[in-house]
């Protein structure tokens, strides 16, 4: 029963990370760059909400839109100052210039507001406790496995069914050619982290409604969690992430379970460092000889 | 060229860490005499994860400095130079090295946590100036391996008689037999707590039947509650600071975990409330320093004061400690009759029966207070005067 429990804290653990590796994968799928930014659109996310909610005095639904609205157009902005005019630059420079991102948001936030913690209030939605065979599932987590599925689903057809995720999948398998055929390459990309950007934004609103508690550099460990993930199902591979996240989540609390409760970050990347030595491409990926 | 370079910019740096170097010894001769006023610093959390607890301190310190300026020590008025470390130690130390070496003060105040004290520690031993702790409540900060730190002092009293009190109460007072342990593993406060807690809860014939652990920031704690769930426990001891705690209780009461929980000062703070949110908070209870429940004049007097100028307000104990730091220091500058910071020191040394609101000061040879802790009841989300609790 107490396994049984461990687990299902597990898949809710995970179904957070889950919802931002989503954005992240997608992001790297297209324009093979991991946006390590995108832990921190994730934070601003959070805080657009919980504004929204005391200040607007917006419901949950309305402030989930908005929040995934303006972290869209943040990422839009990011990717169109930082990004863009390092297209054609090396992966590591961009590569740089995405964590010095991350934290030029990461302090700004504190700058314009401080470092101190806001609590999300509690009475947005219903806080119950479902009983199951004995386990305690609470509706919250069951709401965010829900919001992460359907988003899941919703992102793999508009990659595959749209027009845009046709140029989408155009632009990531070569974007010179694409160009060539006449697909307009900025405006995809800037698709690409517009749509990547509101999944961390409304993953931003799911955990400050289940976990209460945001603060400034919250999108810090949950962004390099769901960075494991992404990679643990396959980087770029929309329903690896998925599969990534919800793993994560349950190895994490099992750890927890065995009594090493102060070895559950260390374990994350440990799980990082066995799959790039034995299945670098992940556990969804298949291996691509690089062309010479 | 580029080795030349190199070169000027170590001869530059060279240069800036001496002028800094004399700065701070000429501080250590001259002491934060400026004419008609007396410096004192506050290295304080004004911002960052605990910065709840550095503003209250703040809050208090400056209505102290109020009242204490009406008339003056000896015709001179103080002069508050205030540091926001942002809840980071780095910062406490660099702090603390800037209002000596620069703002020349007699003497400073601070920090609000463990951590950031100890921070702090060898810098005023090293220059001389005396560190007055409002609310940092580990036994190492003034006395490390049997060794004391004679410039520090604290206005509180220490983690291991929290722990016993606590310890004292669960199994008398609410007469529990076996409890469980939850660490904060990143603070010194935490463990400070929890051990003197077991070796008293032990003494009594309790018995610990769990112990886990978390780190500072972390904010899914399912795994480890679910672990504290099975192990059954009719009391839970939770010695952390607000942001975990309330996080901690609102995920246990999820999971259905209805025993009592108790912890120390770290939990005061109205963020929790908001956190953990009213109903959780239930059957909850916290050793601290001060009430405004408490019936004593002193206590009145200081709650009315505080009431009318922060818009009535009602003062927790770190608005409390931190505005009895200043009367702490100013009774010591007044007995001293100087401000230079070694006579503070000894006059800090020598207090013996100052009537403060958080109790009557008495210091040990370690420099720490004998003093009388209250215990606090959570109930509806407010705290509620339970008993006082005088030092054995």
């Amino acid at each position: 029963m107490e396994f049984l429990q461990q687990l299902v804290n597990g898949v809710s653990l995970g179904s957070i990370y889950a919802l931002i590796a989503l954005g992240y994968t997608m992001v790297y799928g297209i324009v093979k760059l991991i946006n390590f930014a995108h832990g921190d659109v994730f934070m601003v996310g959070a805080f657009i909400g919980f504004y929204s909610i005391t200040i607007l005095d917006l419901g949950f639904f309305p402030s989930l839109l908005i929040s995934m609205v303006t972290c869209a157009i943040l990422g839009v902005l990011i990717e169109r100052i930082a990004y863009k005019p390092l297209r054609n630059a090396t992966r590591i420079a961009a590569l740089i210039t995405a964590i010095g991102v991350s934290l030029l948001i990461e302090y700004g936030m504190i700058y314009v507001r401080g470092a101190q913690p806001e609590a999300y209030p509690g009475n947005l939605i219903p806080a119950t406790s479902i009983d199951f065979l004995g386990v305690k599932v609470s509706s919250q987590s069951l709401l965010i496995l829900g919001t992460s599925l359907v988003l899941m689903i919703l992102l793999q057809f508009i990659v595959h069914k749209t027009k845009i995720g046709k140029a989408m999948r155009a632009v990531s398998h070569d974007m010179d050619a694409a160009r060539l055929m006449g697909i307009n390459v900025n405006n995809t990309i800037s698709a690409t982290f517009a749509i990547g950007s509101a999944l961390a934004g409304a993953a931003g609103v799911a955990f400050g409604m289940y976990y209460t508690k945001i603060e400034p550099l919250m999108g810090i460990i949950p962004g390099l969690k769901a960075f494991v993930a992404a990679v643990l199902g396959g980087i770029g591979i929309i329903p690896g992430a998925m599969v990534g996240g919800l793993l994560l989540g349950v190895i994490e609390s099992l750890v927890s379970a065995a009594g090493f409760s102060l070895w559950r970050d260390g374990v994350a990347f440990v799980v990082l460092i066995l799959i790039l030595i034995f299945r670098p491409a992940g556990l969804f990926g298949k291996n691509v000889r690089e062309k010479v | 060229m580029r080795k030349k370079k190199l070169a000027g910019v170590f001869m530059s740096f060279m240069m800036a860490a001496g002028v800094l170097a004399g700065c701070g010894g000429a501080a250590s001769t001259s002491g934060g005499k400026d004419g008609d006023t007396i410096k004192i610093g506050a290295n304080l959390e004004l911002s960052g994860g605990v910065a709840s607890y550095g503003q209250s301190i703040e809050e208090g310190i400056k209505l102290a400095l109020e009242e204490i300026n009406k008339e003056g020590i000896d015709g001179k008025k103080l002069e508050l130079v205030t540091f926001d470390n942002k809840s980071d130690a780095a910062e406490a130390t660099s702090g603390t090295t800037k209002l000596i070496s620069q703002d020349k003060v007699a003497a400073i105040i601070g920090a609000a946590t463990s951590t950031n004290t100890l921070a702090q520690v060898q810098i005023a031993q090293k220059n001389k100036i005396p560190l007055l702790t409002p609310t940092g409540t580990n036994p190492t900060i003034t006395n490390k391996d049997g060794v004391l730190s004679d410039f520090v002092f604290r206005t509180c009293f220490i983690d291991p008689f929290q722990g016993t009190v606590a310890a004292n109460f669960a199994a008398k007072d609410l007469k529990v037999k076996n409890a469980a342990i939850i660490i904060d593993s990143s603070s010194d406060y935490a463990k400070g707590l929890a051990a003197a807690f077991q070796t008293a809860f032990e003494k009594n014939g309790g018995k610990i039947v769990k112990e886990e652990a978390y780190v500072a920031k972390d904010t899914d704690f399912n795994a480890i509650l679910t672990n504290i769930k099975s192990a059954n426990p009719d009391f839970i001891f939770l010695p952390g600071y607000y942001e975990e705690v309330g996080l901690i209780i609102k995920q246990a009461r999820a999971l259905g975990i209805e025993a009592p929980f108790m912890g120390g000062d770290g939990w005061d703070s109205p963020k929790l409330v908001e956190i953990a949110g009213a109903d959780p908070l239930n059957n909850t209870f916290i050793t601290n320093h001060y009430s405004s429940g408490d019936s004593d004049p002193k206590v009145q007097d200081f709650v009315k004061a505080f009431e009318a100028k922060y818009d009535g307000k009602s003062p927790d104990a770190f608005n409390a400690l931190g505005y009895d730091s200043l009367y702490f220091l100013a009774d010591a500058i007044k007995r001293a009759g100087s401000a230079d910071p070694e006579k503070i020191q000894k006059a800090l040394e020598e207090t013996d029966g100052l009537q403060l609101v958080s109790g009557t000061m008495k210091l040990d040879k370690n420099h720490d207070p004998i003093k009388s802790a209250v215990i606090l009841e959570y109930k509806g989300g407010k705290q509620e005067f339970n008993t006082k609790v005088d030092p054995e």
